[in-house]
Order: structure tokens, then C-alpha cells, then sequence
């Protein structure tokens, strides 16, 4: 279980952005994860809530987007979405295939801030 | 109160990332191969460890070990009685290593003096996937005893490794292992990654096991020593 840790690295790095923005408080994160990344959303998502306390992104939602697994084949030289994590195989020719292009996603891609009252944009 | 959309784009293990590529890039200074054991609790990463190091120090190689445990320093301490270097990390509850762990505790070694640097993580087939340690190796085990559909179970594992080793293989018979469907299941789920089947403690597929790590080092020191002339 290794959400918690994760969700920790997420906020720092949210809250310094927001900091940079001179942000008030932030109101969503957007992460993309892929189906690969070893990352259990729910567990992610418990973990989130623990991490944010006493922080910018506290009772900030976590919007996580799934990513699936898209493959390589370097047979039939096509990108293919893996139907299953647990066969690596080309859906188009049956090849084995290696070369993951996605689903390994673990990254904060936007957050909605809130700003300052008196801040003029 | 106005809300705005602030674009970032960051990998959330970004930090980790880049300390691992630049401990990377400090093992291909030194000259020293390093490797990543993971596995389950109570595969066998210990006793694989002790037989290969006492096999790489027979051969001549230098070797030093870093061992990831949540608690205690039982591995440490078997290791340290090959002869070898040997740090405990003991992760108080975390469930994997991070570079920034490795980085602390290779900080006062003359890695130059090491061929080998073994990293036994933490036993976990979850956690330890999402880590780059920096190394060049990463190596996982699945024993007899574990059953043949671990792969299936934890296919990110399987899949970032760049060899599987099957341990216990003398107890396959006794355990009903079915050894076939393993090789299938990891194939699976890493098409072509090398399998070796062993036993440390019976000493069965170990020189086939170190004839391939031997073979290895010396293409990655040739490939460093080119760079580094270059």
C-alpha cells in the first residue's frame, strides 16, 4: 500500500504549484493514471483525503482520469489498446509486444485554483 | 473568490524519477552493475543473494550489497557473512525503496571499488514497481511455493523486470508446481524475458543463472568503458 506515499508526492507538488500561483486554496486536482501505473484508485483516492489535511488542497476533489493500456506492435508497426493487462499480445496480428506507449500514466496534468479575493487578474 | 485552471503536467513520481537517472548515471561513473531484487515476502531474494555473491566473489567480481526490510537486520546479517559490504535500510513500515533511500545510504562507499551493487527491495510484488532505483537490473523472482499465476496477479511487476528467476525449483515437484504454466504466465505478460529456474539452496541452475549475469556485466562495463573513451 503505497497510495499514501503517492498521494503525499501529489499534494507537495500541487501545493507548490498552487504557492507559485498565489493561490488561496485549490478547489480540484486533475491526475491521469494509467491501468498500469500499479496504482489502486480507491486506495489513491482514501489516501488524498488523509494527505490534503492542514494543506492548500484541503476538501479539494481529486479528479482522476484512466488511462488504458496502448501498446506498440512492432509487426504490424499500429498502436492498439491491450484488452487485457495480463497478455501481451497485438489485438491486430497476435504478436507478442513489449513497447508500452501508454497506461503508465501517474501525472498531475491541472488543478483549479481559487484566488485571492483582492487579486486582479 | 475566482477559481483559474493552472496547467501543470508533472509526473507525480517525477522527483524520484530524476534522482534515479542521476544515480544511474553515477553507477555508470563508478563502473559498478546494479541490480533490483524484488519479489513476495519469502521468495528467496536472501538466499539467491548469499549463493550468487559467494559464486561472483569465487569468479573474482567485487560485490556490495543494500538490504530493504521493514523491520529488523536478519538479511543484513546473512549477507554480511559472505564477506561482502552490506548495508541494512530498514524502511519502518514502508513498503518499498526509493532512489532517494539509496542515494543516503551509498553515500560514503567508493562505489568505483564494487562490480556488483545488489539492491534486495522490500518484499512486495505492488510498490516497488512504480520505484526506479537507478539500477540496470531489475530482477524478479517467483518461487515454486507461491503458486505458477503470480505474473497474471501482478502483471506490472512482471512486465518492468528484465529477468525472472524461479526459485525453489527443487521443491516444484513436492508443491505441485506446474512449471510449464509459469513460463506461459510470464511470458504472458513480458513476452521474451529471460527465465531461469533454480534452487540456491540445492545449488540446481545456478551457473546457468551466473553465466548469464557474468555475460551481462561484461557487455554493460564494454558498452560504459566505450562511452567513457569516447
Amino acid at each position: 500500500m503505497h497510495e499514501l506515499s503517492i498521494a503525499c508526492d501529489l499534494v507537495e507538488i500541487a501545493e507548490n504549484a498552487a504557492r507559485n500561483a498565489n493561490a488561496q486554496s485549490v478547489a480540484t486536482v486533475h491526475l491521469k493514471l494509467g491501468v498500469f501505473a500499479g496504482v489502486v484508485k480507491e486506495a489513491l483516492l482514501f489516501g488524498y483525503d488523509t494527505a490534503t489535511q492542514g494543506t492548500l488542497l484541503e476538501g479539494s476533489r481529486l479528479e482522476i482520469e484512466d488511462v488504458p493500456l496502448v501498446v506498440y506492435c512492432s509487426a504490424c508497426q499500429q498502436e492498439s489498446q491491450l484488452p487485457s493487462v495480463q497478455s501481451f499480445q497485438c489485438p491486430i496480428c497476435g504478436q507478442p509486444v513489449t513497447e508500452i506507449r501508454h497506461g503508465k500514466e501517474l501525472e498531475i496534468t491541472s488543478m483549479e485554483i481559487i484566488e485571492h479575493a483582492n487579486q486582479t487578474a | 473568490m475566482q477559481t483559474r485552471l493552472l496547467e501543470i503536467r508533472q509526473g507525480v513520481l517525477s522527483k524520484n524519477d530524476e534522482l534515479a537517472e542521476a544515480l544511474r548515471l553515477r553507477f555508470v561513473r563508478a563502473g559498478v552493475f546494479t541490480l533490483n531484487l524484488v519479489s513476495s515476502p519469502g521468495a528467496g531474494k536472501t538466499t539467491l543473494l548469499e549463493r550468487t555473491i559467494s559464486m561472483l566473489t569465487e569468479l573474482g567480481y567485487k560485490s556490495a550489497a543494500l538490504v530493504g526490510d521493514l523491520e529488523t537486520d536478519n538479511d543484513g546479517r546473512r549477507l554480511a557473512a559472505t564477506g561482502i559490504p552490506v548495508k541494512q535500510i530498514q524502511t519502518a513500515g514502508m513498503c518499498h525503496l526509493e532512489a532517494q533511500m539509496i542515494e543516503d545510504f551509498v553515500s560514503d562507499w567508493d562505489l568505483s571499488m564494487f562490480d556488483f551493487l545488489f539492491i534486495e527491495n522490500v518484499g512486495n510484488l505492488v510498490c516497488p514497481s512504480s520505484y526506479d532505483l537507478g539500477e540496470a537490473m531489475r530482477v524478479v523472482l517467483l518461487s515454486t511455493t507461491e503458486g505458477e499465476d503470480k505474473p497474471l496477479k501482478y502483471p506490472p511487476m512482471f512486465n518492468s523486470s528484465d529477468v525472472a528467476i524461479i526459485t525453489k525449483i527443487d521443491l516444484a515437484e513436492a508443491v505441485e508446481f506446474d512449471r510449464q504454466a509459469a513460463i506461459d504466465n510470464l511470458l504472458s505478460v513480458h513476452p521474451g524475458i529471460p527465465i531461469f529456474e533454480v534452487s540456491a539452496k540445492k545449488d540446481i541452475g545456478m551457473d546457468a543463472w551466473l553465466d548469464f549475469l557474468a555475460c551481462r556485466y561484461e557487455e554493460w562495463i564494454t558498452t560504459v568503458m566505450i562511452a567513457a573513451g569516447e
